[in-house]
């Protein structure tokens, strides 16, 4: 293991493999928790947090885990680790806490921490898995973090609580688009930022499964002889 | 009281629709959404799943786990909340996989149809959210049979919709940065304002 591959595993699944718009893993807490920068940091750390830890143990023990029983034996670190962050995070921030609300809980089940232990710390030494987590992790952040800017800029002209946009129900210039506190929209947004990723890496299109023939176009009626 | 429970049934299919509102189970939602025979298959099965674990859940968590359950073994004091997240989990992988077993011996044609998607719904998060739901809902036993029905039903529900719009999808023409799944995006957030329209009800 040379210092290169080490960062090649750290960097990829920042922008190339990222884990939300192309491995299409761990979506859900996306959607749901984005609305408020603040809030979306924390889970962020959360997440990054489980990732990594749960890949470093699970590489640390993956020769001893039988393949028939792994998914319980993950589960089992996994869902260990959950329970400390969710419990650290009611002792120290318990208004984030409860603005998570089930999202902490929900890490368990996020795709990211079950995709990565099963595809990568099964396999590598542990060093290794854990800043494949932290990449991750890290992936997962970035796109979590443009949405909430987005979101929190544009739908209420705050970021991190402090005004940024002055309002006009507040006296300033800023119309708030209140559609962008919406939670339906942070899939366009992530619809859009999927849109830019690939058309920066055009290795990442999906083809179409059907082409449009070359005469698609509707038949030139002009031209059709009469069968009289 | 019947009443009551159909309250509960169309809030949870239609206003808090677990897939469009808030938004859980997303990764297989859009993964397995692109042929309506398997969207179907895996919607039946999240109903079922949904169907044992979530009252099953419940009467865990109000025998053992909430404060002052214990009473009866002579541990008034204890509060066993801590390990809530991991005793549900931990009954979903186990119901999934005695269920699997059991379609497995006594209906196989259901067996072949689910095959595949059984194992696939221990971390699908709409499992266990709705477990979590139920608990932060404080429902009761018979309540939580109906909201485990509803989670599962509306789920399904927006699953074989899903599919549907994008089988005819195939054929359009799309951008192609767009292609695949960033018109999925696109598409699931469209549906999900629809549903929010729902909010509107007051039941």
């Amino acid at each position: 293991m040379t210092v290169k591959q080490y960062k090649e595993v750290l960097a990829k699944p920042l922008l190339e493999e990222n884990p939300i718009t192309l491995q299409i893993l761990g979506i859900c807490s996306a959607l749901a928790v984005t609305s408020n920068l603040s809030v979306t940091l924390v889970m962020c750390v959360a997440l990054t947090s489980v990732v990594s830890f749960s890949n470093l143990f699970i590489s640390i023990i993956r020769n001893y885990i039988p393949s028939s029983v792994r998914i319980i034996v993950q589960m089992t670190i996994i869902a260990s680790l959950v329970i400390v962050v969710d419990e650290l995070l009611k002792a120290y921030d318990y208004e984030t806490s409860k603005k998570l609300s089930v999202f902490v809980g929900l890490i368990i089940t996020n795709c990211i921490v079950m995709g990565r232990a099963e595809a990568f710390a099964m396999k590598e030494k542990p060093f290794i898995s854990f800043l494949d987590g932290l990449g991750n992790g890290l992936g997962y952040s970035i796109i979590l973090i443009a949405v909430a800017v987005v979101r929190e800029l544009f739908g209420a002209g705050t970021l991190m609580g402090y005004e940024i946009l002055p309002l006009v129900s507040n006296g300033g210039w800023y119309p708030a688009n209140n559609l962008l506190l919406l939670p339906p929209s942070s899939f366009i947004l992530i619809g859009l930022i999927i849109w830019g990723i690939r058309a920066y890496k055009t290795d990442q299109i999906e083809p179409n499964e059907y082409k449009l023939s070359k005469h698609a176009t509707a038949p030139d009626l002009s031209k059709r002889e009469l069968n009289v | 009281m019947f009443e009551h429970y159909l309250s509960i049934f169309i809030t949870t299919v239609f206003i808090e629709n677990i897939a469009l509102s808030v938004f859980l189970g997303m990764c297989t939602f859009i993964a397995i959404s692109k042929k309506i025979d398997a969207a179907f298959g895996l919607g039946v099965a999240v109903i079922v799943v949904c169907l044992i674990t979530v009252p099953l859940n419940n009467l865990i968590y109000n025998s053992i786990l909430k404060e002052g359950a214990l009473a009866w073994a002579g541990l008034p004091e204890a509060n066993l909340e801590f390990v809530g997240l991991i005793s549900y989990i931990g009954v979903i992988a186990a119901a999934v996989q005695i269920l699997e077993m059991f379609l497995d011996r006594f209906v196989p044609a259901l067996y072949n149809a689910l095959g595949v998607f059984l194992p696939l719904i221990t971390v699908n998060c709409a499992i266990l959210g709705a477990s979590l739901f139920m608990i932060e809902k404080d429902l009761k036993f018979g309540e939580s049979v109906v909201y485990g029905l509803g989670a599962g039903v509306g789920w399904a529900m927006a699953i074989v919709v899903l599919a549907g719009i994008r089988e005819k999808l195939k054929y359009s023409d799309i951008p192609d940065g767009l292609q695949g799944l960033g018109v999925t995006f696109l598409i699931v957030g469209l549906m999900s304002f629809g549903f929010m329209s729902f909010g509107g009800i007051s039941l």
